[in-house]
This record gives C-alpha cells, structure tokens and sequence, in this order.
C-alpha cells in the first residue's frame, strides 16, 4: 500500500518528457503534476504549476476542476475564427493521445513493484519465527544463572561479615597503638627540639583523649601527655620568651603554642610585649645618635637608619601579627593599631627632633631626600596598618617640616632685606667720612634689587624641591595645593613683600627727631625701591612663583593688584616722609636763623645771609640726590627756559610794587583787604601735602614745607627798618634760586610774599629797600 | 548762664570784647585800648570775670620785652553785667592797671596761666626759663613773688606754654618747652613728671581735660595732637594727625571732655570726637545699668556699634593760620577761632552730636 503511494511520483516524471517542443514541456509537466494532484486531493494552493491569474473556479479551464464541456465549446466556437479552432482539435486529440499512453505506463510500472512487495513480506515472515526459538531459550539459561548466584552469596555471607570485624579491630588497635605511644614519641619529640612534630602528634591525639578521658587507662595517657605537653608548652614559652632568636622565629613559637591551644589573648599580648621590646631598643640606638654628645650623622643617614631600623621591624612585627592572630578578629587588630600607634608616635618624635635640628640648615635637597626616604618607608606599614594613622601622621610631620620651611625662608628673606639695608646704611655713610663720592644712589638701589631678587630666587628654587616629581609626598593634597598657594606664594612670597613694605614703613613711623637716625638718603632710596616693586617686580616674581609651583589650589590668593597697591602706598609714604624729613632740615635752619637773631637792632642789608645760601646748596644737593633716582616730573608751563630768570626778576619787582601800599602804616587795613582778596583767587597751599613720584614735585614739597616755616617764624617776631631790609633781601634771593626746583614758580612767590608782607606788618618802621637795590645786593651774593 | 557769651581776643594795642547774642545772632564789640605794648598772650582770671592778665612788647629802642599785668576792665564791660551800654561800640574805654608782674631778672613772659579753682589770688608766669609764682594782694593791687623755679641744661631753655591743672586741688602745672612737657607741683616747685620729646618738633600748646585729672592734650609743630596719661608718659594714649601744618591751640571742651578742638596754621579748624579717652562712658555702664531689669534688650543694644574717635568738622572759613581757639564758658556748643588776617569764627557743635551727646 506503501508502494502504491510512492510509485507514481517519480514514474510519471520521464514518461511524458520527449513529447512537444522544448519550451512546452515544463508546462505539460506541470499539467500532468496538477491532475494527479487533483486526483489525490492535494489543496488547490499546493499547485503551484496553475498559470497565474487563471481562476480555479472558470468552467473554460481545461485542467480546473471546475470544467464545462459545454461551456468551453461554446466560448470556443463564440471566440475563436475557423483557423483557430482547427488548430485547437488538433492539438487537443493530440494531448489526448498523450494521456492515453501515459495511463498505461503508469499502470503497468506500478503492477511490478505490487508484486515483488509481496514477496518480501512473505521472506520476513519465515526470519521472525526462527528468531522467537532462540529468546526461549536465552530466558532458562539466565533462570539458571540466577540460581547459582544466589547460592554462592549465601554461602559466603557469614565470612564477609567477620572479615570486616576484623578489619575494624586491626584500626582500633592500631589507633590504640599510637596512643599508648604517644607520651613516649612526645617526649622524643620535645628531647629531639621537634616541636613542630609533637604539636601535630598532641593535636591528632587530644579529641580522642578528651572523648575517653573516663576510661582510666586512656585517663593515665592523657595525663602523661598533659604533663608533656605542659612541657612542650614552657619549652616553647622558654624559647618565645628568650628572645634572642629572631622574629620568624618567634612567630613560629608563637605559631605553636596557639595549635597547643594555649589562650590567644594571653600570647598575643606576649608577642607584642617581646616586639615592644626590641623596638624600643631601635628607638634607644635612634635616640642615641640624636644624643648631643656624638656629633650627629646628617639628617638622610639618620633617617636610613629609622627607615630599616624601627619601621622594617614594625613591618615584621605587623605581618607576623596578623598572620598569627588573624581569628582574633577585630579586637586584635586594634591591639595591634594601638600598639603600632604608640610605638609610631615615639619614633615620629625622635623624627621630629631630629628634623628640628635640621631647621636652621640651608640646605634644603639633603633634608627633602631625608623626608623622602622617611615617608616612602611609612608607606608599607601604613597599607599594613591602616588603622594606626602612621601613613597620616608620616604626612603630617612631612607637611609641617614643608611649613617650618616655609617659616624658615621668609626668616631668611626677611634677615637677606635687613642686611641689604644696613650695607646701604654703611655705603651711605661712607662717603661721607672719607669726603668723596661713594658708589652712586642708582647703583645702591640696583645692587640691592639685585640681591633681593637673587635671595627671593634661591628661596623659591629650595621650595620647590619639596612639590619634585620624584618626591614621594609630592603628590598628596597638601603639597599640590595648599603648600603652593598658601604656602609658598601667600606665605612666602607675599608674605615677603608685605614685610619689606611694613619695614619700609617703620622707618616712616619713628618719632620725630629720632626719625633722623635714618639717612634720607635710605628714605628715597626705599621708596624708589617700592615704586619698583610695584611697576615690575611685584607681578614679575608672582608670575615667576605660579609658573614654578602650577597653583591648582582654588583658595583665594592675593591678587597682584593689591599688593601693588601695598607697595605704591609704601612707596608713597616713603617719600612723603623723605619730605618731611628734608623739609625739617632747612625748616630748622631758617628757624634757628630767624629766631636767634635781633631783627630790631641789625644794621643796614648789605648781603644776602649765608643761612639763605646754605639753603639754596642744600635744596640743590637734594635736587641732586633725588635727580639720581627718580624723573624729573612736569613743570606748569609758564615761560620758556630763556625767559626764566628775566621773568622771576620782573615778577618779584612787579610784586614788591604790589605790597608796596603796606609799608605806609597809615592804610592798615587796605593791605589786609588787598592780601584777603588776593588769598581768595589763589588756592589754599597744603603745606604738608603727599608727593608724586617725581623729582619735582618732591622738591616743591621741601620747599613748601621750608617757607611755610619762614613765614611763621616770621610772623612771631617784631623787625625794626633794617630787618625788614634784610628779609626782603634773603626773600629776593631765595626767589632767585629756589623757582628752578618746584613744578609752579607761582607758588614760591605767593609763600615769599606773604613772608615780606608779614614781616612789614611785624615792623614798626616799615620802610622798603628799593628793588633794584635789592637785585643788585641779590646778584653781588 | 545767660545765652550771651562773651569772648576776648587781643588785637595790636586793642583788646575787644565781642558778646554774642544766641538768640538774636548779633555780635557787639567793645574795644578797650592797651597802650603799654602789643599782647602776646592773654588770660582771665577764674574768679573775677572782670580781672584779666596780658603779656606784652614792651616797646624799646633795641630789645624787646615781654612783659605780664595784671589789669582790671570797666564794670560796665564785665561779662555779665546788662546795663552795658549799647553805644558802647564805638567808645574805646581803658583799662585799670592792678599791678605789674615785675620780670626784670627773669626775661620775657611767654604766658600766664591763673589758679583754675581758688580765688584768683594766685598765677603763674613762664618766663624765659623761670616758672614764678605770684601771689596777688589788697585785691590784685600787689604781686609778690611767691616761688620759683628755672630749668637748667645746655642751650637756651625757653618755656612756650604752661597750663594749670584744675585737678589735684590746683597744685599742679604742666609747661611746655621745646619738644618736652613738664609737670610741676606748685607747693614745692618741683617737677614731677616729664615726657621727652612729647613731639617731633616744638610743642606749642598745652591743655587739661576738665573731667579726668590724669589726662594732658598737647599740640605741636609735627602736625599732631598727641593725649596723654601723666602716669605713663613713655606712650601718648592717642595720636591725631588731621592737621597738615602747625597745630597751636588744643582746647577740651568744659564740659563735654569728648570735644576737642584744634587750631593749626593750616588755616583750619578741626572739631574731634575723642569718646574712647572721654570721661563719659560710652556703652558699658548703659549696659550695666540695664542688666537687671531689661535683659531682653540687650542684644540689640550690643549691635550697635560703639561711636568711635572721630573728626566732627573741619572749618574752613579762615584764609590764614589759626593762631588761637577756645570755646565758650557760657554755652558749652560754641566756640570761637581767631586767625591771622583778624578774622574771628564763631561757631557752633554741629546739633546731631549736640542732641547725641545729651540724649
């Protein structure tokens, strides 16, 4: 039945295939495919070979299942010409034809293979009856085998059983055996020094000893064995507590005696008490060479000596600890933490005391290779130890030794600034004692910028050894941040540059007279110095110190402005007192020439006073001094330079004309009304006024301050005729000379008037020198 | 006392009493003529506002000499007395000669300073480098030389001031000479303090404060006004540089010892707040007071903050040097500044402070 549904598939393939043309016969294949298809009832979708678009249902399809004859014909007859209709009979008995022929193939295919079915199906009959004979008898020989089996088994049943009897005995004995031994081995054991071995016997044994400890027997060897191991034990404490064996070794003891089951606290509190002790003794030969009486060995050694010494011993003492003790859990760790800390903070203060020593050396490479080596060292029991804070404080003491530094520099700025100055204070006085011109102000001032910025160099450059990439505590926080910006730039620098102008200053502030002590010359110098500061110096060193030091901090740092600012102000006031001080020189002078004289009874002018004329060298010698360092600063533009002296002559004649009215006694109050009105249109001169930075206008202020003197002196005196003469006269004088050096002439002549006006009121007598005798008293001194 | 205040300053020959009337703001001057010389320095006694002392120029031929007397004005001039006649303007009256300060073995008189509290009996006189002490007789028709005593030291030693204490029953005096500040003690003529160098350069005026007895003002040529605590003398307690020239007169205010004021040849005039060296507290004893009953007050109280030494004013109304100030003994928010051109400023504590002071 098989047969018959698989026999027409591949037979009818090649039957119909050498019929029609080439390109047809695909399609009568297909054709031939679809009516068997039909005739098995495959579904219609299953047919592939329908030519598309053709409807399964049309009754004019020859091969659809729908077919009308009739239908078909008629659509034929209706559609198609005569031609046609020829051409399709024929080609219709031809397929006809075809199919008929195919029919018979088929059938006749298909009868063969029916037939040699039946006779295999008959073969394999004969085959299975054989086959049934054979499992019969397979089944009563295994019921046989069955049989036999299960006899011997019961035959050998009771030996199994007292063989395995026996084998449990034979281990029981032999347990029995090692432990009747034991005390014996034991005691070789502990003869022989092998420790380790005995400890392994007693432990194997100690269970089985505790479980029977009721049988006496088994209760004398565990006796023997406890007396043994007690012992054992002492030996091993014996040993432990000696001490002169070296750490492993120790361990190992300890290692022992914890498998001996002696208690953990107890040994573990021993095992540090033994490392306590050799610890200190590195601590002792530490101290020792810290001692003041053996010359010390440089900073690096000693801490050489620390770092393999004391911390390699720590390290040892950790690792064994833990090792050992790792079960005690965290209460031993923090027996461990507390007696590292301890024992840490005792070395961190011999470190400390040694690195104090080292506080007042320069030479900073030695001592940072030194604190280097000493934090790298910390830095292996530090991992080990982290709950001892050793790596911490290693760092902390590193950063406060970078602080002291820091401290130490600006000492030594500060003292390199303070030296500069007493060189200038020397070199300024000099000269003076040999009677020659020393080195010049321009030149002092050069040398000690110089050496200033030399100083604030070599500072900056053994700092920066501490942040060197090569330093082990150079990347920490601290010293990426703090230590550059606070450190190094705020505290060094700027701490710096603040002292110099708060020392500067100081010598603004010494009290009056005593303000002598300091050379003037120093004065101008400072403030010149701090002028430089601000304009250059100042953003030049800062720039210098971010560049080097790469300030990452974000704290806020002083801005270059500000202290800018700081030093102008200095400047500032350096040379306001400069004026002060130089003011009062010549102000005293003229005081002095004023007050001691008897102006009722002097004779008649015939020279200008040689106090004038001191005044007029000594305002030229500031001119000179104050040439040296600073500008020469704008002038009000009055005349030109050729014009000058013409004009300053002219201008006194036309304004002892315009006093003139004062010296007639009889129209007191006119002179007052004219000098009021003339104080109205001209402005209020601040005597004591703060200077530019220029040559001028520090001269003007000297001035100023000198005339303003003259005139109050002036006025507390009473002049007789010639007094009044010769005040005219030094006036005249002092007009000639002293317009050059201030920025507006217009001031010397209104403070000169006011001092002739004053003394003409001061003057009984009041009757004026001719001008031009005046001028050519004036011109003859 | 009255609104009016009287002030005298002197003039070349002259001196001229000028009242001034608060409330009608008028100012009237009364001239009395001193024809013995030009006054240098002038000082009324304490206890009879009629009784007044002038040093003066003695005109001479070839030297001169300052002299003091003692002179006692018109009753009709007295400040005080109403019945002053209002023409009075413009007669020039003279004054009554009381008695002569006799100097001549001692040099030019610099100043003369009255006792402060007793009854105008006794004065002193700085001349030269003599510190004399007169007593007047028979109503100041007499002066006897009491005591004296005279500085001794290299160069020429010169007083420029002197100021009588009002403390300590009116035995002490402070004089000034050069850059140093003396105390003397008047019963036995002897220093009993002395601060060197008190300024930079010469120091030109001295003055008390009214209210703490320990306390010293001094004002001199380094532009400074420096207060002192004649018990500790190696420090000033504070410093004041407002001025840019000559500081020459220092006065406390008489009753308000916070107010000082200053007179420089800066032609200015400076009205300081000096509360922190003040006999009045400022905050503390406020608070004390407060503690018991009103806690919840204080809080607010501690935040405001506590006035600090400040300068009040500075007048500008004079065009030459400040020669002379002081304030009113009448009316204690007024004060007065004499300049070297002859102007005379009357003017008046600011009212804010005036009212913040009182209150």
């Amino acid at each position: 039945m098989a047969a018959a549904a698989a026999g027409p598939g591949p037979g009818s393939g090649p039957g119909d295939s050498p019929e029609g043309p080439e390109a047809e016969a695909p399609e009568r294949r297909r054709k031939a495919h679809g009516m068997l298809k039909l005739y098995y009832g495959l579904s219609e979708g299953e047919t592939a070979g329908r030519p598309p678009g053709s409807d399964p249902l049309d009754p004019t399809d020859l091969n659809g299942a729908h077919f009308d004859p009739e239908v078909y014909l008629d659509k034929l007859r209706r559609e198609c010409p005569l031609a046609q209709l020829m051409d399709s009979e024929t080609d219709m008995v031809r397929q006809i034809r075809a199919l008929d022929s195919d029919m018979q193939t088929l059938v006749y295919e298909n009868y063969n293979k029916f037939i040699s079915a039946t006779d295999t199906i008959r073969k394999m009959k004969n085959d299975f009856r054989k086959m049934e004979d054979e499992m019969d008898r397979l089944a009563t020989n295994m019921a046989v085998i069955t049989d036999f089996s299960a006899r011997i088994s019961a035959t050998l049943q009771d030996r199994h059983e007292r063989i395995t009897k026996l084998a449990g005995v034979h281990a029981l004995l032999r347990k029995l055996q090692f432990l009747f031994e034991l005390p014996s081995r034991l005691t070789k054991c502990v003869e022989l020094g092998a420790y380790g071995q005995a400890v392994r016997y007693q432990g194997r044994a100690r269970a089985v000893l505790q479980q029977y400890q009721h049988l006496p027997s088994f209760r004398a060897i565990q006796d023997d064995c406890q007396v043994i191991t007690a012992r054992l034990a002492q030996q091993l404490r014996q040993r432990f507590r000696e001490g002169g064996s070296g750490a492993p070794e120790q361990a190992e003891c300890v290692e022992l005696l914890l498998a001996l089951g002696e208690p953990a606290e107890e040994l573990c509190d021993e095992f540090l008490a033994h490392a306590r002790g050799r610890l200190e003794a590195e601590l002792r030969s530490l101290e020792a060479e810290l001692g003041p009486s053996p010359p010390a060995p440089d900073v690096l050694e000693f801490t050489d000596h620390g770092g393999s010494g004391f911390v390699g011993g720590l390290c040892q003492v950790a690792s064994a600890y833990q090792e050992l003790f790792a079960a005690q859990g965290p209460a031993g760790a923090e027996k461990l933490a507390a007696f590292a800390r301890e024992l840490g903070g005792r070395y961190f203060a011999l470190v400390e005391r040694r690195l104090a020593q080292e506080q007042g050396s320069g030479d900073n490479s030695l001592l940072v290779r030194a604190l280097d080596r000493f934090h790298r060292r910390l830095r292996a029991p530090g991992a080990l130890l982290a709950a001892a804070g050793l790596a911490e404080a290693a760092t902390e003491i590193v950063e406060r030794v970078a602080r002291e530094r820091l401290g130490h520099h600006l000492q030594g700025l500060r003292a390199a600034f303070l030296g500069c100055l007493t060189d200038v204070r020397q070199a300024l006085a000099a000269p003076r004692l040999a009677g020659k011109e020393g080195p010049g102000l321009a030149e002092l001032l050069a040398n000690v910028a110089s050496s200033i910025l030399s100083h604030i160099k070599a500072s900056l450059a053994a700092v920066h050894l501490f942040t060197a990439k090569e330093v082990s505590f150079s990347n920490k926080p601290y010293f990426r941040g703090e230590f550059c910006s606070q450190g190094v730039r705020e505290g060094l620098i700027v701490g710096f540059i603040r002292s110099m102008c708060q020392t500067a200053q100081s010598f603004c502030d010494s009290p009056g007279e005593k303000g002598g002590a300091t050379p003037p010359a120093l004065l101008l110098l400072l403030s010149r110095l701090c002028l430089d500061y601000e304009t250059a110096t100042v953003s030049y060193v800062l720039t210098l110190t971010d560049e080097q030091f790469l300030v990452q901090d974000q704290s806020p740092v002083t801005p270059v402005s500000t202290l800018c600012a700081e030093a102008r102000e200095t400047a500032r006031r350096l040379l306001t007192h400069y004026v002060k001080v130089q003011g009062l020189v010549i102000s005293q002078m003229l005081r002095k020439s004023v007050e001691t004289r008897d102006w009722l009874s002097t004779l008649e002018p015939r020279n200008v006073r040689a106090v004038m004329k001191r005044v007029v060298e000594d305002t030229t010698a500031i001119d000179v001094q104050v040439g040296l360092l600073y500008e020469e600063g704008v002038r009000k533009a009055q005349s030109s330079d050729s014009s000058k002296r013409t004009f300053s002559v002219y201008s006194s004649s036309r304004q002892q004309g315009r006093y003139a009215p004062s010296y007639t006694p009889s129209a007191p109050m006119d002179t007052n009304l004219l000098s009021n009105i003339q104080k109205l249109f001209s402005e209020r001169i601040d005597v004591f006024s703060p200077v530019e930075f220029n040559k001028v206008s520090v001269l003007t202020g000297i001035i100023k301050i000198s005339l303003k003197t003259l005139l109050e002196c002036v006025r507390l005196r009473t002049f007789g005729r010639f007094g009044l003469q010769q005040v005219q006269v030094d006036c005249h004088f002092l007009q000639l000379y002293l317009w050059r050096f201030v920025a507006d002439e217009e001031l010397v002549h209104l403070l000169l008037d006011e001092v002739v006006a004053s003394a003409a009121l001061r003057c009984p007598d009041p009757v004026p020198m001719e001008p031009s005798v005046v001028e050519v008293i004036c011109e003859r001194g | 006392m009255e609104d009016d205040a009287p002030v005298i300053y002197g003039l070349e020959f002259q001196i001229h009493i000028i009242d001034f009337d608060d409330e009608n703001n008028m100012i009237n001057k009364n001239v009395l003529l001193h024809q013995v010389g030009e006054i240098w320095h002038i000082s009324t006694s304490p206890a009879d506002g009629g009784v007044l002392a002038t040093c003066y120029n003695k005109p001479s031929d070839s030297k001169v000499l300052t002299c003091a007397t003692v002179w006692r004005m018109p009753k009709e001039l007295e400040p005080g007395s109403h019945e002053s006649p209002d023409d009075s303007s413009s007669t020039a009256h003279t004054l009554e000669l009381l008695c002569h300060l006799d100097n001549t073995a001692h040099g030019s008189m610099a100043c003369v300073t009255w006792e402060p509290t007793g009854d105008g009996k006794k004065v002193i006189s700085l001349a030269d480098n003599h510190i004399l002490l007169w007593d007047l007789q028979e109503s100041s028709s007499q002066a006897v030389l009491a005591s004296s005593a005279s500085l001794e030291g290299k160069g020429q030693l010169k007083f420029t001031s002197g100021r009588w204490s009002p403390h300590h029953t009116g035995t002490q005096v402070a004089t000034a000479n050069d850059t140093t500040i003396r105390g003397w003690d008047t019963r036995s003529m002897s220093q009993i303090y002395c601060i060197e160098n008190a300024h930079g350069q010469l120091v030109r005026d001295l003055d008390f404060n009214p209210n703490r007895q320990y306390y010293l003002a001094s004002c001199g040529d380094d532009c400074k006004v420096k207060f002192w605590d004649t018990r500790n003398v190696t420090e000033p307690v504070k410093t004041l540089e407002e001025h840019s020239h000559w500081v020459w007169n220092v006065r406390y205010n008489h009753s308000h010892d916070q107010l000082v004021l200053t007179g420089s040849s800066d032609s200015r005039v400076i009205l300081s707040n000096m509360v922190s060296i003040s006999s009045e507290p400022f905050g503390h004893l406020v608070d004390d007071d407060d503690l018991s009953d009103q806690e919840e007050r204080r809080p607010e109280e501690k935040s405001q903050e506590p006035p600090q030494d400040s300068v009040i004013a500075t007048y500008e109304e004079h065009e030459d040097s400040v020669y002379a100030v002081d304030w009113s003994s009448a009316d204690p928010w007024l004060f007065a500044s004499l300049s070297y051109d002859g102007r005379l400023v009357i003017n008046r504590v600011p009212r804010a402070l005036k009212y913040h002071i009182l209150l």
